[in-house]
């Protein structure tokens, strides 16, 4: 079990992130760009030394700053995959995976005898006499992790292990690593900036910005009640932060929402771009929220049509609508319209 | 039809360049003009060109091992670890290089000498003299070819990502391990082309083996020394030696031409 709490202090830049990641569990460290992710996964791994804080994997203490605790990388139970895989170029894809075990103190023998039974977990075993430029970029993923894996790492830490993958490639390696990491009995860091791997791959989502956790728990919760603009924007949502009473939360001097849930407080309301509507004239009747506001871009989404719109006090909001509808409003940036959302649609969640 | 701008040379440049090439070849092309081929065979196989050629050739090889063994560390050190000084240390390597050979010898002398620094002790305490022996001659051709090899292979060290070491260290390996299973083979080419730069440095040095270690036949006349009593002698003997010297420069240089002499 990972028990961590990571303090990095850098020029103008400071990571503090408590992390606990049990035995068995896989947990995705997810962020913008710049957040610290990387940073995190190189202290946990002792390529960067700790401000303060300390790192505990199955009790033993790998870092104290306070206590001039400090364990040095090769003697740390870790294993990494890293971002572009550092796959030994000199060293056959067998050899790379003997690699670890041998430095464990493994003979020779053994050493690759146990890669060749990694190599073929991971559906490689006939690539084991490549180098690494023959392989190709699903090949040498596998290959990665099985270097990682095969010395039976108590912490099992990836950086983007799917980023530098095409598409097609990215769907049949993602569903693999989901099984190996299953298998893998210690703790498994994810760092990713990519949602989608996150939600399928981990069972618990940390999400940094700024260096400091702005939202942690399972993937329904964050899903459900993102916390910030950009978890917002990861799971797809609009978000907005107000002052509740009853059925009325107001969001801005001139921003008043009406939703289903009643509560009184500080509350975050969210709902989804696809129950945004749009007018051109001020809709009436229904028990609905309207506001007035200006087209500022228009994407493709899908099946649908994303359009950014700009209300009062500058509040931004996305709305989907099917191309037709898009066709019927003569959508162009600049242009006034009218947004409109049932308060049904919207969720409540204390801030 | 005109051509385009960059396939033009204007004469100005064109007339100094063709010079500058000339003032290279001919003395190259005079030698092997003037080389009296008629009894070169015989003139090879004479006891005193083969031994300074094996000398040299033994010397040349020896100082290369020494500079390896001393100056890869020295390369990885200035390459990887920050410690204070360290431009102060990277300057003093490439002395050498600058330093005209003589001086080069002289110090050496002043060291190693009978009387020296070190020299005293190393004689006093293990009987050991270097100046004017063999071992002498492997000493003063290393202090002078030393240089090109850490140069080159601090190169290759800094141009290699650290970034292999760093996963060698997430797989338990140590700095050592690490060092000898990754960090060399990665550069072994920067390795290799900086041994062959330095062995060819190490053969044609004069100035620090004739001061430091003398010019003894079969003991420490090396090929460029053989080269220059010739010249007082014989000169069909010192354009035969030549030959042969440049013969191997022109191997190496045929050898290094993807690695060195390539234009980027």
């Amino acid at each position: 079990m990972l028990d961590a709490h990571l303090v990095v202090e850098r020029d103008r830049f400071r990571l503090d992130l408590q992390l606990r990641i049990d035995s068995g569990e896989v947990v995705a460290l997810l962020g913008p760009n710049g957040a610290g992710k990387t940073t995190a996964l190189r202290a946990l791994a002792g390529l960067q030394p700790l401000s303060a804080g300390y790192i505990r994997l199955n009790g033993q203490t790998l870092a104290d700053p306070d206590r001039r605790l400090w364990t040095p990388t090769e003697r740390r139970s870790i294993g990494v995959v890293f971002q572009d895989y550092l796959l030994f170029p000199h060293l056959s894809a067998l050899e790379n995976v003997a690699f670890g075990p041998r430095s464990h103190g493994l003979p020779r023998r053994d050493a690759r005898a146990r890669a060749a039974g990694w190599l073929s977990r991971v559906g490689l075993a006939e690539q084991a006499r490549a180098r690494p430029r023959q392989l190709s970029g699903g090949q040498a993923q596998r290959v990665a992790l099985a270097r990682a894996l095969a010395v039976d790492p108590a912490l099992l830490l990836l950086d983007e292990p799917l980023a530098a993958l095409d598409a097609r490639t990215r769907l049949d390696t993602r569903a693999q690593l989901h099984r190996h990491l299953a298998e893998h009995p210690g703790a498994t860091l994810l760092v990713t900036h990519d949602p989608l791997d996150a939600l399928v791959l981990a069972e618990r989502l940390v999400i940094i910005e700024d260096g400091c956790v702005v939202q942690e728990g399972d993937a329904a919760t964050i899903t459900a009640q993102p916390r910030t603009d950009y978890v917002a924007r990861l799971v797809g949502l609009n978000l907005y932060r107000g002052r509740a009473s009853e059925h009325t939360v107001h969001i801005g001097p001139g921003f008043t929402l009406t939703v289903a849930d009643a509560a009184t407080g500080e509350v975050f309301v969210a709902f989804p771009p696809a129950a945004v509507a749009l007018h051109t004239h001020r809709p009436d009747g229904s028990p609905r929220n309207t506001w007035p506001a200006v087209v500022t871009g228009i994407q493709r989404h899908g099946d649908n049509v994303r359009v950014q719109l700009a209300g009062p006090d500058g509040i931004a909001a996305a709305a989907d609508v099917t191309p037709a509808a898009a066709g019927a409003l003569r959508l162009d940036p600049g242009q006034q319209v009218w947004a409109a959302v049932k308060a049904t649609e919207t969720r409540t969640y204390p801030a | 039809m005109r051509r385009p701008a960059s396939g033009r040379a204007p004469a100005a440049l064109l007339l100094p360049a063709t010079l500058g090439l000339a003032f290279l070849v001919l003395p190259l092309l005079g030698l092997v003009v003037r080389a009296p081929w008629a009894t070169l065979p015989r003139r090879l196989v004479e006891p005193g060109v083969l031994t300074a050629l094996r000398l040299s050739l033994q010397t040349a090889s020896l100082a290369t091992l020494l500079c390896l063994a001393l100056g890869v560390p020295l390369a990885w050190l200035l390459a990887r670890v920050q410690f204070p000084g360290r431009r102060l240390v990277r300057a003093l390597v490439t002395v050498p290089l600058v330093l005209p050979p003589v001086v080069g010898g002289v110090a050496l002398l002043l060291v190693f000498g009978r009387r020296g620094l070190l020299g005293a002790w190393l004689s006093n305490t293990f009987g050991v003299t270097l100046p004017f022996t063999t071992p002498g001659v492997v000493v003063a051709e290393a202090f002078v070819a030393m240089p090109f090899l850490v140069i080159a292979v601090e190169g290759a060290l800094r141009g290699a990502d650290a970034r292999y070491e760093e996963a060698a260290a997430t797989l338990g390996a140590g700095r050592w391990t690490s060092f000898r299973r990754v960090t060399l083979p990665l550069v072994a080419p920067g390795v290799a082309a900086g041994a062959v730069l330095c062995w060819a440095r190490a053969l044609g040095e004069f100035g620090a083996t004739i001061t430091f270690a003398g010019n003894f036949p079969g003991r420490t006349q090396t090929m460029p020394l053989a080269v220059y009593l010739a010249l007082e002698q014989d000169l069909d003997a010192a354009i035969v030696l030549s030959l042969v010297l440049l013969a191997v420069s022109v191997t190496i240089l045929a050898s290094l031409r993807d690695k060195w002499i390539a234009a980027p």
